[in-house]
């Protein structure tokens, strides 16, 4: 049974001159454990999605299930109660300016029945998860955009919830700062077994952590699944665009547009792109086919990432060689699973 | 020293008790109706920030009504008003003179205003701490008083000071109408008996008085701010 379960949920903001459809018959379904990532283009309906699933936002239609039960149908008051199994965190971080770090971190704990020395002692706990330690007296004006962050983690997980929303969570971060916000979520999905699902515009951040990603586009979900199927077969233009923004290798496009000359080719030359998931043997593949077929094969350049532990990346290569040779290379090559896209031939 | 004083001030003689009773009288006029207003600006400003569109408690209907009520108290001249309401003084304390019947209207020139400040105050409040506190569960009782309350004390500090430094002013106007106090004092002495040195004097102690809630404001408002 899926933890999050959203159900063909539709919605539609009303102004005194349009409406607009956020969400538009959404259904997806996150498994506990998951990090699921949904990506989208400003205005795709994503922050609408992810603030349905503790209904900040009220979907119009649909079913928001959370661990087996419709949570839609409940009256305010338990709803609120499901709040506190579903942590938050923002863009902006949304910390309580006139409290100190500790009491930040304390405030879902508060009229829950604790003691003050079970919070403080909580409150420890947390502070060290994060790595703040010695910032609990604090005020959140004294801290840096990826402190801040970490402040809002604990205390979106103050009250251990099983769920943790992130929408745009690392996006007024730098890239840097992102990456240690990204690698400490990974590590409470490990420790914890925190469930997370993470709204963001970058692919990068999906293909960083996320296992599972949805890609949203004009309100609906137009792609789901598994971050290596999607990043391996991407069907929708939408989804190769996103795919493209985490690698340089589009960028020979834009180099082809401007005849830069780093792409020049002399005479029997051919500029290819080499795309590959899942194998790591490419550049010996290189080697086999240079003696194979006698052509020379000059890396331009090329790039290689792990997707969920999987190699994934490309080259751009020249390859020099007779017509046929170098129609043999291609041949092969593509039969060993790499995609092939002839950029360019002399002429 | 006190010679030099009754030279520039040669009217201030012998009227030093009463401006001691009338500085009194002022400071009781400003802070009973002050802790009144407060409490019905501090009420009013918070019911509509939460009613109005958009708000926790969103209620647009009875926002517009709240809204247009108080602005037609906004609106309404404070000697016309002082005017306008002695038959409503007389109803509740009885009296429309004295400094007990300044306190009434001194109440309904100041409520509005100080519902506005305190809506100002409040509505400074992000929605994204708002969100927050809903994405942990807390109540909208909740919200208003561990959110909105809490997080804004300091822009409250600072509606009051704003307040009660314009109360000053009406207070002073209240004893146009025999309300006693500093205004009374001013306008007995020095306007209908041209003792000009005694409205200085009544001036300076009220420019003091003003210095003095805007100090006090400033500080607290240094102290709590983060
Ligand atoms: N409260 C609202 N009232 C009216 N329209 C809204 C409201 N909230 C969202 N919308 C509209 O719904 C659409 C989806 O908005 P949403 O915030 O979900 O997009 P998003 O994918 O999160 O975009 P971004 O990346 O810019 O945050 C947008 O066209 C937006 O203008
Ligand atoms: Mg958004």
């Amino acid at each position: 049974m899926p933890l999050i379960e959203l159900k063909n949920l539709n919605k539609t903001f009303k102004t005194k001159t349009s409406s607009v459809r956020a969400l538009n018959d959404v259904s997806l379904s996150v498994e506990k454990g998951d990090i699921f990532g949904i990506i989208g283009l400003s205005g795709a309906g994503k922050s609408t999605l992810i603030r349905c699933i503790n209904l900040l936002e009220r979907p119009d239609s649909g079913g928001v299930i959370i661990d087996g039960e419709d949570i839609i149908k409940l009256g305010e008051k338990e709803i609120r109660q499901k709040r506190k199994n579903i942590g938050m965190i923002f863009q902006h971080f949304n910390l309580f300016n006139s409290r100190t770090i500790a009491q930040n971190i304390a405030y879902p704990l508060r009229y829950g029945g604790l003691t003050d020395e079970q919070i403080e002692n909580r409150v420890k706990e947390l502070l060290e998860i994060v790595g703040l330690e010695s910032k609990e007296n604090g005020y959140p004006s004294q801290l840096s955009g990826g402190q801040k962050q970490r402040v809002g983690i604990a205390r979106a997980l103050a009250a251990n919830p099983q769920i943790l929303l992130c929408d745009e969570a690392t996006s007024a971060l730098d890239p840097k700062t992102t990456q240690s916000i990204l690698a400490l979520l990974k590590e409470l999905n490990k420790k914890l077994g925190l469930t997370i699902v993470i709204v963001t515009h970058e692919m990068s951040v999906i293909k960083a952590i996320c296992n599972k990603a949805a890609i949203m586009e004009n309100g609906e979900v137009i792609e789901q699944g598994a971050i290596f199927d999607i990043f391996s077969v991407p069907r929708r233009k939408a989804t190769k665009d996103f795919i493209a923004t985490t690698s340089n290798l589009h960028k020979v496009y834009d180099l082809l547009e401007e005849d830069s000359p780093a792409l020049h080719l002399s005479k029997g030359e051919t500029l290819a792109y080499f795309s590959y998931i899942g194998r790591a043997a490419v550049e010996s593949l290189i080697s086999t086919v240079s003696v194979m077929f006698d052509v020379r094969i000059n890396i331009i350049f090329g790039d290689l990432d792990l997707i969920q532990g999987m190699p994934m990346g490309g080259l751009i290569v020249i390859i020099g060689g007779t017509d046929a040779n170098k129609q043999k290379t291609i041949d092969y090559v593509g039969q060993k699973g790499v995609k092939v896209e002839v950029l360019k031939q002399y002429d | 020293m006190i010679d030099l004083f009754f030279n520039i001030f040669p009217n201030m003689a012998g009227k030093g008790e009463e401006l001691l009773l009338c500085t009194g009288q002022t400071l009781l006029m400003m802070f009973i109706s002050g802790i009144i207003s407060f409490a019905i600006g501090i009420v009013l400003g918070i019911t509509l920030i939460v009613t109005m569109k958009g708000g926790i408690l969103e209620n647009v209907v009875f926002w517009t009504i709240l809204d247009k009520i108080v602005n037609f108290f906004r609106s309404v001249p404070f000697i016309i008003m002082i005017a306008l309401l002695i038959p409503v003084t007389r109803a509740i304390v009885g009296t429309a003179i004295g400094t007990t019947g300044a306190i009434v209207p001194l109440v309904f020139g100041t409520a509005p205003f100080f519902t506005r400040q305190m809506q100002a105050a409040l509505a400074e409040i992000e929605k994204g701490s708002i969100e927050a506190a809903q994405s942990m569960g807390t109540s909208p009782l909740g919200i208003i008083f561990r959110i909105y309350f809490k997080e804004s004390v300091p822009q409250i500090i600072r509606g009051v000071t704003i307040t009660f430094i314009s109360l000053v002013g009406l207070t002073a106007m209240a004893g146009a109408i025999g309300g006693g106090g500093l205004g009374d004092f001013a306008i007995r002495y020095g306007y209908q008996r041209y003792q000009t040195d005694v409205t200085i004097i009544t001036v300076i102690i009220l420019v003091a008085l003003v210095t003095v809630i805007q100090s006090m404001g400033d500080f607290i408002i240094k102290k709590l701010s983060h």
